[in-house]
């Protein structure tokens, strides 16, 4: 009777799972929790992955697997002729999602436009206090200061007038602060007095529905049958939250999931020979870099700038600290990036030459400084102290005695920031759109310093060019100031840049169609399984 | 028995006190501000620093943030977590049953194998089997619990593909959250298989977390034990020619067990901190995953609601062990 009752359940177990596996169900072991289900008030990639990239969508998109801008939500757009007004053209016939709470009666229009960066941009818009009310991403993209109006020209027709022209515009409108929320849901759950309830279950135009979520265990999606570009190949997707990195190996493994992120560098070899994964890599939008205090003495000096660039051993770098899983940098934008140089030419390792500069420079015995280590780990700098290691140690050589300090993550940012900080600091980034104007603006414009610009320097120069390029429509021209502002960079060399990483993602071997995402997202529309 | 229960209150109002002035105050001494953190690489211009500081009410005086924060405590209000912005005590009562359902299996298994084990040892004394409980005991307990969980996975999961790797049910399941506890919810599910998957989630977890309390409970037993079994009233009863079973169980296990039950009481706390390393290896949506990240984000609030509330609880257990002491033992009850 026993055996009989357990062989029954045995059956039952069989037959459930069966049948759920009838429909596709793809497992992605996400490495954490996502904040909340809004994108727009936060700026880590976990939150992003569980909203922006599979529910939500923008008026422009990044074609999958790349950095380029395709039409999204916005069919089509004009740009006036000063690079002030942009006028989009609406998709027509694109769903929100239903849920229990919330049925839509109309297709997406320029109301949820219009909506969406009004209720981030004015103060006085209704839902600018609801959640809380702080959209850094909005703020961190200078969107306040950029925008004049955003105008309804008609149901499907919005204006967006500029306070300056900005080329980027296009690029900054596909990031994940920008995505289009449904200005009809937000209106029907401020009637039902639960107005937050929009940031808590996401509803949105996108190829994934939210079906709910299970804090810090599970998030759980079912493919959009209405979605505009036809549905996901599969049908279901779930996130299983697993934070450690061996345990989502061993995941994959077991089959408990098809897809992970950031593996264990030590891990990478063992996957490679695993005849059951399939270990994809993807040279990452990102630079690591070292920033000298340009502002303090003997920094302000650019020969002893170039004198400590040329004696950093950026090979061995890579092979200690990255294991192979890198790239040297000669420029301070990754080469993915469109507008990269590549006829820059790298300070060579070469300590004869390093001695001379700091002889010229009035250092023939060197000098002491200190080299700030970070006290995480990064895409672009798996391991910062043991790279201060090995740059001490070169330093060494040409009599610079250089002493590694680390701060706790939020001090070190928060003193990275200082214009009379100690020394050269490794620090990095990852790109948000891109487009060079996020790497060059933001971490060496002239607004920068005193802030993202952790060189604290403000070059002419280069800053004309870079404002120009900020300005100017033309791709073509656009390209050319760029290149020339690598140049100008490396001159000065404010900063030595290290290496571009290369990004790992691990798949099951009956995952077809997975592509990485340059900007560090995980996108699973277009994704199937064998 | 009412003036002992008092007494033993008496002693918890000004342990919780200690325990929200020390939350407060080591969360703040740990260097870090949350807007740096939450602002990452980009930062934010001292103005909308100052700003955010402000939302978050951590501009004021401290004195003022204490007060606030204990006022708060006694309207039930915990605060808002900084970066999830939902409240404290919600949040907290999402995660706990997860936390509990694991930390009662451990507690079951630790009990459960740790009692006979120290009774064996005890007994047979000074035999094989009594260097082998307590050898294993003493590797169970100064085995560092991340590497033992990654272990047991490689075995089981990886390897033999007897258990899951993590999490508290199969990803192919959806249970409605009824009580929050997933045994009882997969019970309740009309999901087939569910309950038996939710089971087989929580085997690996268990016994990892079980690992040090039962080492400590076996050791205790036996040292316990040895003392009991010296005394007069079992050499009387063995004389007398009791059955030796009837002479442990009856006679020697009831007086063995108030130290053990100490120790099972204080181990509760050592359950709490335990849970924080097994369920991020397990990926187990608990409090003590929770605690940690709310640390590594600076997320006030959280911290020192959630350690409020993880401290109530082990106040508590050990509140009832103190009780239930009176229970086993009537002398104790008398003489305080």
């Amino acid at each position: 009777m026993k055996k009989m009752l357990t062989r029954l359940l045995l059956v039952l177990v069989m037959l459930s799972i069966a049948g759920f596996a009838q429909a596709k169900t793809l497992v992605y072991c996400s490495e954490g929790s996502p904040e909340g289900f809004n994108p727009i008030f936060y700026t880590a990639g976990t939150t992003f992955d569980a909203t922006a990239k599979n529910i939500f969508e923008g008026l422009t998109h990044f074609i999958r697997g790349t950095t380029e801008i395709e039409p999204g939500m916005a069919e089509s757009w004009d740009v006036s002729a000063d690079g002030k007004v942009y006028t989009f053209k609406l998709r027509k016939g694109v769903k929100f999602h239903s849920a229990k709470h919330f049925t839509p009666s109309r297709d997406m229009n320029a109301d949820d436009v219009i909506f969406t960066f009004e209720r981030q941009w004015k103060k006085d818009h209704p839902f600018h206090k609801v959640s809380g009310g702080s959209y850094e991403y909005f703020e961190g993209m200078s969107m306040p200061d950029l925008l004049s109006s955003i105008e309804k020209v008609d149901d499907y027709t919005v204006k967006f007038v500029l306070n300056r022209p900005e080329a980027p515009m296009l690029a900054n409108l596909a990031m994940d602060f920008a995505v289009i929320a449904s200005a009809e849901y937000a209106d029907a759950m401020m009637k039902a007095g639960t107005p937050e309830k929009i940031d808590q279950w996401p509803i949105g135009t996108g190829p994934f529905v939210f079906e709910g979520y299970k804090k810090d265990a599970q998030i759980r999606y079912t493919a959009n049958k209405d979605y505009w570009k036809g549905k996901a190949p599969i049908d279901k997707l779930v996130f299983a939250i697993t934070p450690d990195a061996s345990v989502r190996y061993a995941k994959l493994k077991a089959g408990e999931c098809q897809v992970m992120p950031y593996p264990n560098p030590a891990d990478l070899a063992a996957m490679k020979a695993d005849a059951n994964i399939n270990l994809m890599e993807k040279e990452g939008l990102n630079v690591g870099y070292l920033a000298y205090n340009t502002l303090m003495k003997p920094f302000d000096d650019v020969r002893v700038r170039k004198a400590l660039n040329h004696a950093i051993n950026k090979a061995a770098i890579i092979d200690t600290v990255f294991q192979g899983a890198g790239k040297p940098a000669k420029n301070p934008i990754p080469p993915t990036i469109w507008s990269y140089n590549n006829a820059t030419v790298d300070d060579a390792f070469d300590l004869e030459t390093a001695k001379k500069l700091l002889a010229d420079a009035g250092y023939p015995n060197g000098f002491g400084m200190k080299i700030w280590a970070m006290p995480v780990q990064r895409p672009y700098n798996p391991n910062a102290r043991r790279m201060a290691e090995v740059i001490q140690a070169d330093w060494a050589k040409i009599g610079v005695k250089a002493e590694i300090v680390s701060y706790e993550w939020g001090e070190y940012l928060k003193r990275s920031k200082d214009k009379d900080r100690d020394g050269a600091i490794l620090l990095g980034w990852t790109g948000d759109n891109g487009d060079p104007d996020n790497f060059l603006a933001v971490l060496l414009g002239c607004d920068g310093v005193g802030g993202s610009n952790r060189a604290q320097w403000c070059y002419q120069p280069f800053e004309d060019l870079i404002q120009k390029a900020k300005v100017v429509a033309d791709p073509k021209e656009r390209t050319k100031l760029y290149e020339q502002a690598q140049l100008v960079f490396k001159e000065q060399a404010p900063w030595a840049t290290i290496a571009h990483s290369v990004v790992f993602e691990p798949l099951s071997k009956n995952v077809v169609n997975y592509k990485i995402d340059p900007l560090g997202g995980h996108i699973f529309y277009g994704v199937d399984l064998k | 028995m009412f003036s002992f229960f008092l007494k033993r209150i008496g002693v918890v109002i000004p342990t919780f006190i200690g325990v929200t002035l020390l939350t407060f105050s080591l969360i703040r001494l740990i260097p870090g501000d949350p807007v740096e953190l939450m602002a990452g690489e980009r930062g934010v211009d001292p103005a909308r620093h100052a700003q955010l500081l402000a939302e978050m009410g951590l501009d004021k005086p401290l004195l003022v943030q204490y007060w606030n924060y204990l006022t708060g405590i006694f309207q039930g209000d915990l605060g808002t977590s900084l970066v999830t912005r939902e409240p404290v005590l919600r949040e907290f009562f999402t995660l706990f049953p997860a936390t509990l359902e694991l930390g009662a299996c451990a507690i079951v298994i630790a009990v459960l194998v740790g009692l006979p084990a120290g009774i064996i040892a005890a007994v047979r004394r000074g035999k094989v089997t009594d260097y082998t409980v307590m050898g294993l005991s003493l590797t169970g307990y100064s085995m560092p619990i991340f590497w033992w969980g990654l272990l047991l996975i490689l075995l089981f999961s990886v390897g033999l593909g007897w258990t899951p790797v993590s999490g508290r049910i199969s990803a192919l399941f959806w249970v409605d959250e009824v009580t929050g506890f997933m045994l009882i919810d997969a019970f309740l599910s009309d999901e087939k298989g569910a309950l038996l998957s939710a089971l087989h989630h929580l085997v690996l977890p268990s016994i990892v977390l079980a690992t040090i309390p039962l080492a400590v409970i076996a050791r205790m037993t036996r040292s316990a034990m040895l003392e009991v079994l010296r005394e007069d009233y079992v050499q009387v009863a063995r004389a007398k020619g009791l059955a030796m079973p009837l002479v442990i169980c009856v006679h020697a296990l009831r007086n063995a067990l108030i130290p053990v039950i100490t120790v099972i009481g204080l181990q509760v706390g050592v359950l709490m901190a335990g849970a924080i390393l097994t369920e991020t290896i397990f990926s187990w949506p608990g409090i003590g995953k929770w605690l940690l990240d709310s640390i590594h984000r600076r997320d006030y609030p959280s911290v020192q609601g959630g350690i409020l509330l993880v401290s109530c609880v082990v106040i508590l257990v050990n509140l009832t062990v103190d009780i239930f002491y009176g229970v086993v033992n009537p002398r104790i009850r008398h003489n305080r």
